[in-house]
């Protein structure tokens, strides 16, 4: 995999606490997997970047390189993958997301 | 053959699971960017296998992954995944 890329990747997934690798941007999501993970998001009150991989071919591309993961979306918190939606659902209803995201000092609404 | 039978005989020979229902949820996502003419694009696939025991989430979608490999360069565009062990997938059934 191209260096600049997957520098480009680490970097922003460095940067950023939180970043979803998607399909669409948060307020326009283009895939119902990727809304779903929004909405969860969303509704935890937590701040993401997202990552538009359909804006960007060699980012929809590399990501799935760079995770080793074949599909979007993809959720990274503090620079770790964490899953895509199935995962991030079965976490969310679990309540190991919200851990996950406290534990990684992640501001996380209490509900 | 059908797309559906690739994605049994593959997860079959991969991992000997104990249950294993392939959904094809094409028809929901017609006229939605991956989808094709003749569907087969869209599967949601539960999985009970031993295999599982002792592995992340994240490990266990990769397995699935691995041997779908080749069905989700080209066919494939969406596989929701739910991966159990017999016991986790016992302990679900009695809560239901």
């Amino acid at each position: 995999m191209d260096q600049n890329l997957s520098d480009r990747i680490r970097n922003d997934i460095k940067a950023n606490e939180v970043v979803l690798y998607m399909k669409g941007t948060p307020i326009f999501p283009q895939c119902g997997f990727s809304a779903a993970v929004v909405q969860l998001l969303t509704q935890l009150g937590v701040k993401f970047k997202g990552v538009d991989v359909l804006a960007d071919p060699a980012i929809r591309q590399g990501i799935k390189e760079f995770s080793n993961w074949p599909t979007i979306p993809q959720l990274y918190v503090k620079g770790e993958f964490v899953g895509g939606c199935d995962i991030v659902r079965e976490m969310f209803q679990s309540g190991e997301l919200q851990e996950l995201l406290q534990s990684r000092g992640v501001n996380v609404k209490v509900s | 053959m059908a797309v559906a039978d690739i994605i049994r005989r593959k997860l079959s020979a991969a991992l000997s699971p104990l249950r294993l229902d392939i959904v094809d949820d094409s028809h929901r996502h017609a006229g939605h960017s991956g989808a094709r003419a003749g569907g087969e694009t869209h599967f949601t696939v539960e999985i009970v296998a031993a295999a599982f025991a002792g592995k992340s989430r994240v490990e266990r979608q990769r397995m699935v992954y691995a041997a779908l490999a080749d069905e989700l360069r080209v066919q494939v565009h969406a596989l929701a995944l739910a991966t159990f062990t017999p016991d986790e997938d016992r302990a679900r059934r009695q809560r239901d």
